[in-house]
Parts: C-alpha cells; structure tokens; sequence
C-alpha cells in the first residue's frame, strides 16, 4: 500500500523543527507502524538523506520506549480493534491505501524534543527518584508467602504495576499533566505492605517532583485513561490526591 | 515539605481547594434556586421571605448579619476558587508551549474542558445579576424598589434581553455543575470504578435540577404565569 507522511523534523532542541512530507509506496499491511518507518529510513539512506529519529526497543508493547502521536492520537490507537496498545503494536492494515498519516513528537515543555520524534522524557525518571522506590537493604530473596497480602489490594498494585512509563498519558492531556503515571506510581506501593513505610512522604515528594518538571494540573477530562496503552484507570489518580491529603493531615508525620 | 503552607502550591491541592469551594458554591446555589422557587407563593411571601434572610437569627444575630456570614463565606469561596482555577489554567498554558498539529480528543466531553470559559462566564453573569437584582443599578433595571423584590423581578424579566443573559449564564451554569460536580469527588479521591456510574448520574441530577428550578421563575414571567 502507499501512504503519504508528513513526519515532524527538527535536528536537535535548540532547531525550531518542522514537517516533511514523504510519499512512501510498498509498504505491507502485516506491517507494523515501526517497520512501516523502517522502510522509510531505509530509502531515506539509501538515498543519503538523514533518516528519521524515532524511539523503541521492545517493539511488543512492553518497554514504553515507543511514543508517536499518530494522527492527533498517542500510539495511534483508535485505529486497532483492539484499543489500548502502543505504537509498535499498532498495524498498517488500519491504514487506508492512500492515507496522509501525521506523525509528531509527545508535545509537553517537560519532554523537550531530542530529535526529530524522540523526546526526553528523563523527568520521569527524576520523579521516580524522588520516591518511587522502597528503602531496604538488597540480600538474598525473601521467603515470598513471609508477607501476606490480600487479593483485592495485591490486583490493584498490579493493575497500577502496568505502566510502562510511555508518557502517552501527558502526550493526550490537553494540560499535558502526568497525574496518571505519578498516580500509578504512587498508588501501586500505597497498597502493599512494604510501601507502607514511605507512603505519606512518597506521595508528598512525588507531587513536588511533578510539579517542579512543569507538567500541567489535572482537569479530569479523562483523555489520559483512553490514551493509556496498558488501561491505566483513573482511580489511580483519585487514590494519588487522597494520599496527598491524608499526608498533609498527619503533617508530615 | 507538607503542611498548610505547601499543600495549597501543589497542582493537587489547588485542585482541592476548586472542588471543596466549588461544594459551598453548589450548596448556595442550590439553597438560592429552592428560594426563588416562593415567587409561585405570590408577592407577600416572597417578601416576606427576602426580609427573612435579614431577620434571621434575631434575637442573638443583628438584622442582616446571618445574611452577611453566608455572603462573607461564598465570597472568600469564589475567590479562592477564581485564584485556582487561574493560577492553574496559566501553569497548563505553559505546559505545552508547542501544540500539536493535531490533537483527536478520545473521552473529554464539552463541560470537562470548557470549565475555564464557564467559570468566566457565570462570573460575568453573577456581577451582571448583582447589578440587576441586589444593587438595583438603574443602567440594567428599570424600575428598581429597594423593598419589593417580587416586583423587582417580575418588571427585571419583562425585559427579552435580561431574560437572555440569565439563559446564557444558567446554561453556563449546567455544564459547571455537570463537570464539577463529578469532578470534586475525583479530585478529593472519593471515586473510582464502583462509583463513577452513581456519581455521573449525580452530576447531570445537580446539573439538570437546579439550572432548571432557577429558569422557572423567567420563563413563568415571559409565559405570563407570574405577574
Ligand atoms: C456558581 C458558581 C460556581 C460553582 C458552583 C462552581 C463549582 C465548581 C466545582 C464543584 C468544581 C469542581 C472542582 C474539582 O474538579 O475538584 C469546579 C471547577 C472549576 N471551576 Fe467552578 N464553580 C463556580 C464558579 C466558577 C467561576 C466563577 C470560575 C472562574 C472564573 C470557575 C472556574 C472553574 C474551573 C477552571 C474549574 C476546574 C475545572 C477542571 O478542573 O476541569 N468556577 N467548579
Ligand atoms: S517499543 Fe517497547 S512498547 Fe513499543
């Protein structure tokens, strides 16, 4: 099939950028998004012209590496009957023969544009530093039944243990706000025994963290949860906010 | 850092801040909407309901002073409330300093993201209101008496432009409500899945009720059912 892209271009974070339009032919609709961009670089070099930047690695659906807003959608995801996957995930045959596909970077002022589509999305990481962790020494593994947990709570860790960190979340937000990813973050070791420790200043320093990165507030319009590759609920963000206010309740203590 | 102080600068807690202020906002609309529902009890006990906010409390409250507290209240309310909802607006405005050149919405509806616009709007028509029924300024009301309010809103709604401001401000006023008040319990962490259904059903109840209760009294003037 042959489809026309108009793929976002900019050199490096100082570059203004732009977009380049490419008319790409013979591309398979078994494809998948990122192999359908592969075939673009390769005639871009073959032609000795700069191919285009884009992060991935696992190309399964399970690093978070991928991160293209495709047509106005993070991962491009409406298309797929399956909703709620990422890019590498996403197939050509959801193309139609012919189609103009836009493809752009994340768009947020805490995930400065590297190069052409990838960001830099390391203020993730400085928020995870500021508390998504639990301080024990490292040894040899624990007896895993030692600590009971209940089911209800163990499902929810995992469910919020889900994200792989994309940003598809701030991508969608109209305030490109990270509430979803801190909230998963935060709420998954709020529910296991072995968060209980931190848990009051975790949420508190997490919030500051986000909050210092520049990512915008929550307007609850829910765009993160239907962009949100691994369904990531907003429950998620609810639990976060009441943390907060019960962290500030027992002051610090 | 937490405490007093620290909490109100996080995203989370201005947020906080909107929806429990955004709560004595809806309690005073609502107890206002159910008031203006005695104009249909005739112009005696309208009245006599006005003075009543006055003389409430009395003996150990002074005339207007009970009338005074709730003002103070949703006045400090709305303040805080207008300071949130700015500061945050500027900080999401700055968040994406390069838009996309395209951006599908998947789930937002109109009220989530028109809550800015409509909160400047019911401002507007709160100062417009005030104007026209409380100060009684004689550029938006023709025939003002201090003492009879029945008849000041019977003459203020024979007027198609007044009654079309109120329109524009309670339609305003139902897309507020409709977001807001879904929207406090998700902010204050009182929802989630099991709830959400209970609470959207809440919030179009408190969007529907209480605009619809209000437009009454206009619509009963222009239909002649109050004179
Ligand atoms: C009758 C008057 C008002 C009522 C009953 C009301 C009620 C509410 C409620 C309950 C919320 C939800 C808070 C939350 O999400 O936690 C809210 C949010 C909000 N209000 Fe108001 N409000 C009123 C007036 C105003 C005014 C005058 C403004 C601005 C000038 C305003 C702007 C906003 C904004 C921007 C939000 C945030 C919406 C969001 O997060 O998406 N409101 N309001
Ligand atoms: S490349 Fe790993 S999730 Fe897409």
């Amino acid at each position: 099939m042959k489809l026309h892209l108009k793929i976002w271009r900019q050199k490096n974070a100082q570059d203004p950028g732009g977009f380049v339009d490419y008319d790409l032919d013979g591309v398979s609709p078994d494809s998948s998004f990122l192999e359908m961009l592969d075939l673009l670089n390769e005639e871009l070099i073959a032609k000795g012209q700069e191919p285009v930047a884009f992060d991935h690695d696992c190309r399964e659906g399970i690093c978070g590496m991928c991160s293209l807003m495709i047509n106005g959608v993070p991962h491009g995801q409406d298309r797929e009957p399956i909703k709620q996957i990422t890019a590498c995930q996403l197939h050509m045959r959801h193309f139609r023969d012919g189609e103009t596909v836009v493809i752009e970077p994340w768009r947020a002022r805490a995930f400065p544009v590297i190069k052409d589509l990838i960001v830099d999305r390391s203020a993730f990481d400085r928020i995870i530093q500021a508390g998504g962790y639990i301080s024990v020494s490292t040894g040899s593994a624990p007896e895993a039944n030692a600590i009971p947990i209940g089911k209800k709570d163990a499902d929810k860790a995992m469910d919020a243990a889900a994200c792989i960190g994309c940003g598809a979340c701030v991508a969608a937000c109209p305030n490109a706000s990270a509430m979803l990813f801190v909230g998963a973050k935060v709420a998954q070791l709020s529910y296991l025994p072995q968060g209980q420790i931190e848990r009051y200043d975790r949420v508190v320093n997490m919030v500051n963290a986000m909050d210092a990165e520049g990512f915008g507030g929550c307007t609850n319009t829910g765009e993160c949860e239907a962009a949100c590759p691994k369904e990531i609920s907003l429950d998620f963000i609810a639990r976060m906010n009441s943390e907060l206010i019960k962290a500030n309740l027992k002051g610090g203590r | 850092m937490v405490g007093v102080m620290s909490f109100p600068r996080t995203t989370i807690g201005k947020k906080v801040i909107m929806a429990v202020t955004g709560l004595i906002w809806i309690g005073f609309v609502a107890g206002h909407m159910f008031g203006n529902l005695k104009m249909y009890l005739g112009a005696e006990h309208f009245n006599a309901y006005a003075e009543g906010l006055r003389t409430f409390g009395e003996p150990f409250l002074a005339y207007g002073q009970a009338l005074w507290l709730v003002r103070i209240i949703i006045i400090l309310a709305v303040v805080l409330h207008i300071w949130a909802a700015v500061t945050l607006k500027m900080r999401n405005l700055q968040a994406r300093p390069v838009r996309y050149s395209k951006h599908r919405k998947l789930h937002a509806d109109a009220a989530s993201l028109s809550m800015i616009y409509g909160g400047v709007a019911i401002l507007l028509f709160v100062l417009y209101h005030l104007a026209h029924f409380t100060w009684g300024l004689s550029a938006v009301h023709p025939d003002f008496r201090p003492t009879d309010p029945y008849h000041n809103v019977i003459v203020g709604f024979q007027n198609r432009l007044a009654t079309g401001i109120y329109l524009i401000g309670l339609v305003a006023l139902a897309l507020h409500l409709y977001h807001g008040t879904w929207s406090m319990f998700q902010t204050v962490g009182l929802n989630n899945k099991s709830y959400d259904k209970l609470l959207r059903g809440l919030a179009w109840l408190v969007a529907i009720i209480i605009p619809l209760g209000f437009v009454t009294v206009p619509l009963g003037v222009i239909l002649g059912i109050l004179s």
